[in-house]
């Protein structure tokens, strides 16, 4: 995911411009750019405010609401591990504290040698068989530290 | 012989894709003639992953199911449940909405029809939109999503506005911790939200509409997307529903992580591509909703049980359920909890039935201590209320609200000042922003916790007073229910409130 160069602006466009027929496009767009780069980049921003007629300050502020939408790329692997209810009710917090701090980091954070990030997600829809996670994508219920450390060590 | 193995997220998520996998392999290694067919979850979590054998006389269960039972469970000595219908926790349900999850095949449209499915659209497509209204208002359903909103009244608004161009729009962003039906059902039976939605849409006048599916749930856009694809394909959904001349077709939207755009304003401003936001209401959706058009914002839930009320009529519909609360609800059973999963039923039956009885109490297989009812923003309640039927105004009348009707279990060894205290913290992530008793309330709130679990006493009435000013100022029910379980946990479980005190005097 990560790019050594600078994502080229024809590329960043056309993308945009798959988005345009579509009604409210902002949030497909961010969504497409991010699965094209593994996050949202900053030279994004004037494309999409130019294409959508808005202020680039608008587009950073729809940006910066949802928590999905990234910075920086991630780790290579990414690990969501939910904080909710119904996972704490399973021990979720102690498992948490025990990944975080077996890995060194803290929530929203990236091992130093980008492998993992971590981050806390609210509700994957797994809670008569928490606590839960999802790695790069694939949940996984019932499961504990080890477990979790063993999936993303690869 | 034909085997069943659910594809539904809480399946996978404990190993049903590698079993199925397994089952496959090993049945091609024996040349034995066998089928091995995904469907969507039962909804008994506890036994997933959970496989179904029909060898001509009906489905019977096994799980869970581990690879290494395979050989067994193929030989025939695996011992089972015996059939699936006839397990105590299924037997006892009544599923109308989820009658077919778990059973068919999720994106076989021939299946879906067979089991019942577009029954209801064929019979709404000679309806009037009046007609389809009153049928709905006659179910006497009321809006799953939790504010039990009646549905009916919802539609005559929307049926009612003159406008170019009206809108269905689905809220598919279920956020609430224990809460996971409409995940459930996108993934079991994805054609029987599209037929609600197309259904909702000749009712009102509006041909176009949107499913804003929360990003959380993978596995649910990626059915959903190929559902509305197939739905289409087969005329379905678009320019001539179904062979009638009249227009409906539908997109799949995906959420970016915001608990808050599960509130139908917030959630529309998102779906235009803006900030997150709440809006002040009136204007109310139903007027000036997406792009300021009429719009239906309805939950995954009351869409998805519109084809059942038009297949059967309102009136079996209405048939069951209590009082004003009418019809079948699926209830979630979460958290600690040696039998969880979900179990549709008739409104009415007391919680303590569905924890202790249904549910089995804790996992753990301590005391039940608390549970909350309708996700974070939802009231704890103690054994005390446990003979509080299932309902809307009965949980209203118990300070509390069934919400999206999840229901998380915790043992004896919960922390309620802990669990007030992330109810703060939640709302204070979670807050949109726009009005200040949420904004701003979340984090004194979260401040004046840590004071009482320092010991200081006096923060307690500070905390009283804050969750007033939280209830009665905020524009949502983000900033304004979270006092709920929060004041639950304080005036139930005061002890817990206390012990940092008595340690610091």
């Amino acid at each position: 995911m990560t790019l050594a160069s600078p994502p080229a602006t024809a590329e960043m466009q056309a993308i945009i411009d798959r988005h345009l027929g579509l009604e409210g496009p902002l949030l497909p767009m961010f969504h497409a750019l991010q699965a094209e780069y593994g996050h949202v980049p900053a030279t994004a921003l004037p494309l999409l405010a130019a294409t959508l007629n808005v202020t680039v300050a608008e587009v950073h502020g729809v940006k910066s609401f949802y928590h999905d939408f990234r910075d920086q790329p991630a780790g290579r692997r990414v690990l969501k591990i939910c904080r909710a209810e119904a996972c704490q009710a399973m021990g979720a917090n102690a498992m948490s504290a025990a990944v975080l701090d077996r890995l060194g980091i803290n929530w929203h954070g990236t091992t130093p040698d980008g492998g993992v990030t971590v981050e806390p997600v609210f509700c994957l829809g797994l809670c008569a068989c928490a606590p839960a996670a999802m790695v790069d994508g694939r949940v996984i219920g019932r499961v504990d530290a080890d477990r979790l450390l063993a999936e993303v060590s690869v | 012989m034909k085997i069943y193995v659910s594809m539904d997220s809480a399946a996978k998520a404990l190993g049903a894709d590698e079993l199925a996998d397994a089952l496959m392999a090993e049945i091609s290694t024996r040349g034995m003639d066998a089928q091995v067919i995904r469907t969507g979850s039962r909804g008994m979590i506890w036994l997933e992953p959970l496989v179904e054998i029909d060898r001509g006389q009906g489905r019977e269960a096994f799980g869970p199911v581990a690879p290494g039972d395979i050989a067994a469970l193929l030989d025939g000595d695996l011992p089972g449940h015996g059939p699936t219908e006839d397990i105590a926790f299924f037997a006892q349900q009544t599923r109308l909405t989820f009658a077919r999850c778990g059973v068919i095949d999720p994106l076989d449209l021939d299946d879906y029809t067979a089991h019942g499915g577009l029954t209801g659209l064929r019979r709404a497509l000679d309806m009037s939109g009046a007609q389809i209204v009153a049928e709905v208002t006659a179910s006497g359903l009321r809006g799953r999503g939790g504010a039990g909103f009646p549905t009916g009244i919802k539609w005559n608004t929307v049926l009612g506005a003159q406008a170019s161009q009206k809108y269905i729009v689905c809220n598919a962003d279920e956020g609430d911790s224990g809460t996971f039906a409409d995940r459930m059902i996108m993934e079991g039976d994805p054609f029987c939200l599209i037929e609600g939605m197309a259904i909702a849409g000749l009712g009102v006048g509006a041909t176009r509409g949107y499913v804003y599916l929360r990003s959380e749930y993978p596995d649910a856009i990626m059915v959903m997307q190929r559902a509305v694809a197939i739905a289409r394909a087969a005329g379905v959904l678009g320019a001539d529903v179904l062979d009638s001349g009249r227009a409906f077709d539908m997109e799949i939207r995906v959420g970016a992580g915001a608990y808050v755009c599960g509130e139908e304003t917030s959630l529309l401003n998102s779906l235009e591509g803006k900030r997150g936001v709440v809006r002040a209401k009136p204007p109310v959706p139903a007027l000036e909703g997406f792009f300021g058009k009429p719009t239906v914002v309805n939950n995954v839930i009351s869409l998805a049980t519109i084809p059942v009320i038009f297949e059967k009529g309102a009136d079996y519909y209405a048939g069951f359920g209590l009082g004003r609360s009418k019809g079948t609800i699926p209830i979630q059973i979460a958290g600690n909890v040696a039998h969880g999963g979900l179990f549709e039923t008739a409104f009415g039956m007391p919680l303590g039935t569905l924890i202790d009885d249904i549910a089995g109490g804790t996992a753990t297989g301590r005391p039940v201590k608390a549970v909350q009812i309708g996700g974070p923003l939802g009231a704890y309640f103690a054994r005390a209320k446990f003979d509080t039927p299932f309902g809307y105004e009965e949980f209203d009348g118990q300070g509390g609200l069934i919400g999206h009707a999840g229901i998380v279990v915790f043992d004896d060894s919960a922390d309620m000042l802990g669990m007030a205290r992330f109810a703060m913290e939640f709302c204070a992530i979670e807050s949109c922003g726009k009005c200040t008793p949420c904004r701003i309330g979340a984090v004194r709130g979260v401040e004046t916790l840590d004071r009482i679990a320092r010991g200081d006493g006096a923060a307690v009435a500070i905390l009283t007073d804050l969750c007033e000013t939280m209830k009665d100022g905020s524009l949502c029910a983000l900033g304004g229910f979270t006092p709920y379980p929060v004041m639950s946990a304080l005036t139930q479980f005061p002890d817990d409130f206390a012990v940092a005190k008595e340690a610091a005097e």
